[in-house]
């Protein structure tokens, strides 16, 4: 039996957006901030995906999630600095040609270090929650030191491409050419995953595996080997989403990761711990209420997600989508 | 009496108690033993910060739970003082007033973050803490009207307390016994009553049903207690001795600020001191909080020696720059979490004769 797609989230998002544009009272106005916003659920959704999933696989919460962000971060920055030159090439393909090996050495990087984090650090303490905040916890104190001995404590200015600053005229509205990139990008994320998830083998397994997973152990699959690579993806995620985030941010230092964690957990729980497409709507709630807040109200903006989160619990106490268990 | 003193909880092993010995007389005489406007800073802070650590380790030794918004209820102890003393003048009353405010809303906060987040898992609890004290801190930055913002607040406490006093005319001893001293006094005696007040508390029957609770929570509720009150209670005392720890930290400085009661830094050297010096033991709290004073204090002079030394060996000397004294501190944390459960305390235990 398939159960009923529950739509009501998904509205949500409509709704806040079309809630949004009286109070702006200028249609080109809510055009930008609509897109900002998006763009920012999406970069958010790309460091917040691994995590949930890896909760809802493992029963593992990684407080050093964040350091994968960082580290991706500045793995991708070391590699857009030395190619200085095609970011400042006025081409697209040129600026994407640096951009490619940028996201690839980040997702390589915290794809690589996420295998060794779960193997050195996290194997050892599966199933005691406890020790699993407090070894994460002391894997982001060291991680984040280590950053600061490899590229020093200070903050990094990451050249952004020349193709993709500035922005395209729509009517009367401006759209950063960037922020597109980074829809675009989240948009081809979420597509990705929601196929693995539900269009395949290894995709049923990993549902499986969040739903029972000693029953799909007993069924003669390697649960172990299905966790390293959903906790290898998270990490990769995660890199990617540093590096879009690093240069949306034009800057990176090494707590970076840590100031991400904050908004990154309120979109998990408020999409249901473990649930990606309850990720995903946080996400994009979380991007769209900061930036109308941001223009509204901008006391209010830093505050917004919290008060988000309060309201959505109140509503649904196990957040937008619960997961069984 | 001193067995009453500490609650039937005696160190346990000879070593521990001459390290416990140690800082107990190194606080008591520290203004007379160690002079210096530097050095009686270390002392005060090593006093507040152990009251601190043992209120956590309240939460996280005998609980079981994990919180983040510990510095949430130091800043609010921080931030009664200093507002108080800053709109209503430096008097004792403004300072009572501030101090019973304090207190009065981190109980209504515990209180509420408890209720609504106790009843779920560790895991939940650890993240709603997190978003609470980071609103909490984005609080105190945006209401400079109230809270001085980014720059904190100065201000004045009674003169009887200012360095410019003279309680004595002839030097004691060798030192001038001033309002600073004085001060340093009153947060010690403070510091040193709260404490005992928490080894009390977890060797009471109500401690003893925290750690049920901490072992096996279902088991604890099978036997007829409720879990969600007890923890709720627990929470709420935490709270309410960090607010203290908050008060006497601000007396101290003379100052409230972000950084020096709000910031997520401080919430990691609180964990890190509860798990080096042992977690669920209290005097764990007083070694971890002391160790990590003088590390912060004293460690990087001996890294950048250590630095010097190995001028010349690749990579070495970026690892014992002196501004990474945390990243050593952090490999010992992990080290503890994993072999020694118990900290140095529980190290120390094992061993008694």
């Amino acid at each position: 039996m398939k159960p009923r797609f529950d739509w009501i989230p998904l509205a949500l998002v409509a709704l806040v957006a079309a809630a949004a544009l009286p109070l702006v009272a200028s249609a080109p106005i809510w055009l930008t901030l609509t897109v900002a916003g998006l763009a920012m659920g999406m970069m958010i959704f790309m460091m917040a995906s691994g995590l949930t999933l890896v909760f809802g696989l493992m029963d593992v919460m990684n407080f050093a999630h964040g350091v994968f962000i960082s580290i991706g971060a500045y793995a991708a920055t070391s590699v857009l600095i030395a190619l200085r030159g095609a970011m400042h090439a006025d081409s697209l393909a040129a600026n994407l040609a640096a951009m490619a090996p940028a996201a690839a050495a980040a997702i390589a990087v915290s794809g690589i270090l996420g295998w060794l984090f779960e193997r050195v650090v996290i194997r050892p303490v599966y199933g005691e929650h406890l020790k699993q905040i407090l070894v994460t916890m002391g894997g982001l104190i060291v991680f984040e030191q280590l950053i600061k001995v490899v590229w020093g404590p200070d903050m990094i200015a990451v050249p952004r491409p020349q193709a993709l600053s500035g922005s395209f005229i729509l009517g009367q509205a401006a759209i950063e050419r960037y922020r597109v990139l980074a829809v675009v990008v989240g948009l081809a994320v979420f597509a990705a995953m929601w196929l693995l998830l539900n269009r395949t083998r290894l995709g049923m397994l990993i549902r499986a595996g969040v739903e029972n997973a000693e029953m799909v152990e007993s069924l003669g699959y390697r649960i172990r080997r299905l966790f390293v690579g959903v906790f290898v993806a998270g990490s990769c995620l995660a890199g990617l989403g540093g590096t879009m985030w690093a240069l949306y941010q034009e800057s990176i230092t090494a707590q970076m990761g840590m100031q991400v964690m904050v908004v990154i957990f309120i979109v998990v729980i408020i999409g249901g711990l473990g649930s990606v497409g309850g990720c995903f709507i946080g996400a994009l709630l979380v991007g769209l209420l900061a930036n109308y807040t941001g223009y509204l109200a901008p006391k209010l903006a830093l505050g917004s997600n919290i008060l988000l989160m309060v309201l959505v619990l109140m509503w649904r106490p196990r957040g937008l989508y619960p997961v069984g268990r | 009496m001193i067995r009453s003193l500490l609650s039937a909880d005696p160190p346990g092993s000879r070593l521990l108690a001459a390290s416990l010995l140690a800082v107990l007389v190194g606080l008591a005489l520290a203004p007379f033993v160690f002079p210096g406007a530097r050095s009686l800073d270390v002392a005060a802070r090593v006093a507040v910060f152990v009251l601190l650590a043992a209120s956590y380790d309240l939460l996280l030794g005998y609980t079981g739970i994990v919180s983040f918004a510990h510095t949430m209820f130091f800043g609010i102890g921080g931030y009664g003082i200093g507002i108080a003393a800053a709109s209503w003048g430096s008097g004792w009353g403004s300072l009572a007033a501030g101090s019973l405010a304090a207190l009065a809303c981190s109980a209504a906060i515990a209180f509420a973050v408890g209720l609504l987040s106790l009843r779920v898992r560790a895991i939940f609890f650890a993240m709603i803490t997190l978003a609470v004290a980071a609103f909490f801190q984005i609080l105190a930055s945006q209401m400079s009207w109230l809270t001085g913002g980014e720059d904190g607040l100065n201000f004045n406490l009674p003169s009887v307390l200012s360095p410019g006093t003279k309680l004595v005319a002839a030097p004691v001893l060798g030192i001038d016994l001033n309002g600073r001293v004085l001060s340093y006094y009153l947060v010690f005696g403070c510091a040193l009553a709260l404490f005992l007040v928490l080894l009390r508390i977890v060797n009471s029957p109500f401690g003893r049903v925290l750690l049920a609770i901490r072992e096996n929570e279902f088991r604890a509720e099978a036997l007829g207690y409720r879990t969600v009150v007890y923890r709720t209670v627990a929470n709420c005392l935490g709270a309410l001795a960090a607010t203290c720890a908050g008060l006497l930290y601000a007396l101290w400085l003379r100052y409230t600020g972000p950084a020096t009661t709000l910031s997520f830094d401080i919430m990691i050297d609180i964990l890190l001191m509860v798990v080096i010096g042992g977690m669920g033991t209290m005097y764990g709290a007083v070694l971890g909080a002391t160790i990590f004073v003088l590390a912060e204090s004293y460690l990087r002079d001996l890294l950048r020696l250590a630095s010097d030394a190995t001028h010349g060996v690749p990579l070495l000397p970026a690892l014992l720059h002196p501004d990474r004294w945390l990243l050593w501190l952090g490999v010992l944390f992990v080290v503890c979490v994993y072999y020694f459960p118990h900290g140095i305390v529980g190290r120390l235990r094992a061993r008694r004769p």
